[in-house]
């Protein structure tokens, strides 16, 4: 079974800066980790391999540095790391990453099943799985937290949905975005981490892929983010006054007058 | 203070503390107050390659010797003293395998030592037999097809949930010690059984059991190394393993001396935090000191052990009293500096000095492994190289 997993290196916290100037996030002294949602779709990859042989080929679209996120999946079970990087591809929106990595996957050719995690921890919009899904023409299953069954060609899965879980059949090829219920993601083992420090990243510019430079990047984001800001909080504590009796019966207005009862 | 480790020797450290600080911490304080043997961690440490660590890279390993063995040990007993020890066993396990051990016997039962999907022990202690270690009783008799053993092995870390025991038995009993021979015993072996598992005092995640052997019979094959050499195997053994209790010891004394910084740097009374008071800084200073010297000898006597030195004796028996005796010392002071808190079960200390003890008692007491340092003091007359 091919099986690929995608993934992509986000900053380590949630404490991110803004620069105001290029509303862009400050990536100055944080540590880049894999997007963690990612590290339970490399490990279900791994998982599958385990189970019904074949291989995992990660795909990471980023800057040079993605390197070191990609030797960690090497560390983790991947068998192929691939590496999507160039200039063009820079400043992608949701649209435009799933375009890069749709071409990444047409020249794979083979794949029976692309496995990402349900969102990124920096972006959060868990739309680049359903798009390139869409872009590549094959069946999608977002929010995975369990692989049923694979058999030639069929796949079952159960899904997570706000009112409790749907068991979905579809066909092979296919897309699935997985949550963290599915699985707890191994740590790496030693061989694999001697095995990262040596391994050869493949690397894939624009020329490599058969798209046109206005499809991808920034050129090719249909959105584009005009402003980047952290919301005003705004603090807005009252202490009533008077006696129990008092302050009950003004909460009490104050409630309907906001037409809360 | 840097050991000048290799970059695979740190990668091999910085995993294991991973592994100890995701996977051990959050469940030490169950695991010990359940006393339940920690199958989960044994394979994640399989997964994660660590049982490779000191095997021969032709039989699966990763060619690491007595250091690599250390550095896995240290970081897991400064989270869980239990669980390294439930490690170190298995690699106690296979040692005189290793040394004594066909290629054919290597190729047999390495690999799954290696991989983590098989754990080691060793069985020597019987209950007329601990420091007397050559009074053991347990006989393996030459018969048609094999061995068959008879007896009673008391204290065997890991036994019950390992699948390869090394069991020295007599296979001369007219010769005593020069008679004992070291057999390899699988789990599921007809008339191998286990007795009781024991309740300790410390280090309660780790199995220890009796192994009751009756007509059991053992492959001819299973017999390491040439018959009545036991003793021999065996002691040439524990001079190859203390540098890893001493290991297990430095990784105890700096979980407590760690437990004790963090908490002398929150406690207040009399209006400061207590790790302002002299006293405090003092005991500190001193748990520090003892630590970091027990962890430069045990590293030194694990490099000499690498070295294929011809006589390592004098050296890992060093490592393992002065370590040991530093883990106890440090642990103690630990929970003195937490003061009640430290002897409640709700803080980590308590459970480190108890798990400290055994570390002065097993492989060789205290007492005993002086005797052979002296011993080996009068041969040399006290002078050094």
């Amino acid at each position: 079974m091919n099986i690929v997993v995608c993934m992509k290196q986000v900053p380590g916290t949630t404490q991110v800066k803004i620069n105001p100037e290029t509303n862009s996030l400050v990536r100055e002294g944080i540590e880049n980790i894999i997007n963690p949602f990612d590290t339970y779709a490399l490990e279900e990859g791994v998982r599958l391999r385990e189970k019904y042989g074949g291989k995992v080929t990660v795909v990471c679209m980023g800057p040079p540095q993605a390197e070191s996120a990609l030797r960690e999946a090497i560390s983790l079970g991947a068998d192929d790391v691939i590496l999507l990087s160039d200039r063009a591809f820079a400043v992608a929106d949701t649209w435009a990453t799933a375009r890069t990595l749709s071409a990444a996957m047409k020249k794979l050719a083979s794949y029976d099943i692309i496995i990402c995690g349900r969102q990124t921890i920096d972006g959060d919009t868990g739309q680049v799985g359903p798009e390139l899904a869409e872009m590549l023409e094959v069946p999608f299953v977002a929010y995975v937290s369990n692989i049923e069954e694979i058999k030639e060609s069929y796949l079952r899965v159960r899904r997570m949905v706000e009112e409790g879980h749907e068991i979905i059949e579809t066909s092979l090829p296919t897309v699935i975005t997985v949550a963290k219920e599915i699985n707890v993601p191994r740590l790496p083992s030693l061989r694999g981490i001697m095995k990262s420090k040596n391994a050869a990243i493949t690397t894939w510019t624009i020329a490599d892929l058969n798209v046109s430079p206005d499809m991808v990047g920034l050129a090719g984001s249909s959105t584009q983010v005009i402003k980047i800001f952290f919301p005003q909080r705004v603090h807005r504590a009252e202490i009533l006054e008077g006696d129990l009796d008092t302050q009950v019966d003004t909460l009490i207005d104050r409630l309907k007058g906001a037409n809360l009862c | 203070m840097d050991y000048f480790l290799t970059d695979e020797q740190k990668t091999i450290k910085s995993l294991a503390r991973q592994i100890a600080e995701e996977r051990v911490l959050p469940v030490r304080a169950e695991l010990d107050e359940k006393e339940e043997f920690p199958w989960d961690i044994m394979r994640e440490l399989g997964s994660s390659d660590m049982f490779r660590v000191f095997i021969p890279e032709e039989y699966e390993g990763l060619g690491g010797g007595c250091l690599e063995l250390c550095l896995v040990v240290e970081e897991l007993s400064r989270v869980c003293s239990g669980v390294a020890v439930s490690y170190a066993a298995s690699a106690l396990g296979c040692m005189t395998l290793m040394e004594y051990g066909t290629d054919e016997q290597k190729r047999i039962f390495l690999p799954g030592i290696a991989s983590g999907e098989k754990i080691g022990a060793f069985a020597v202690t019987e209950s007329t037999a601990g420091s007397d270690i050559s009074n053991i009783k347990t006989t393996a008799e030459k018969v048609e097809g094999g061995y068959l053993l008879n007896g009673t092995k008391q204290f065997i870390t890991n036994g019950g949930e390992a699948a390869i025991y090394t069991v020295i038995a007599l296979t001369d009993k007219t010769r005593g010690a020069r008679g004992a021979s070291a057999i390899i015993v699988e789990k599921d072996t007809p008339g191998f059984i286990f007795g009781k598992k024991e309740k300790k005092m410390g280090i309660r995640s780790s199995a220890t059991r009796e192994l009751v052997f009756k007509n059991c019979l053992v492959p001819e094959e299973n017999l390491l190394g040439k018959p009545g050499l036991g003793f021999i195997q065996a002691l040439r053994l524990f001079d190859k393993s203390r540098p890893g209790i001493g290991a297990q010891a430095v990784g105890l004394a700096q979980g407590a001396l760690e437990a004790a910084v963090d908490y002398a740097e929150q406690r207040v009374q009399f209006d400061q935090h207590i790790i302002n008071i002299q006293a405090v800084q003092h005991m500190l200073a001193d748990m520090a000191i003892q630590t970091e010297a027990a962890r430069a000898l045990v590293y030194a006597a694990a490099r000499h052990v690498d070295s294929g030195a011809k006589s390592v004796t004098e050296e890992s028996s060093m490592s393992k009293v002065f370590a040991s005796d530093t883990a106890m010392k440090v642990a103690t002071d630990a929970v003195q500096i937490c003061g009640g808190s430290g002897y409640m079960r709700d803080y980590p200390v308590e459970k480190m000095m108890r798990d400290a003890k055994i570390l002065q008692i097993y492989e060789g007491t205290n007492q005993v492994l002086r005797n052979t340092i002296a011993l080996n003091l009068r041969k040399r007359k006290g002078r050094t190289a």
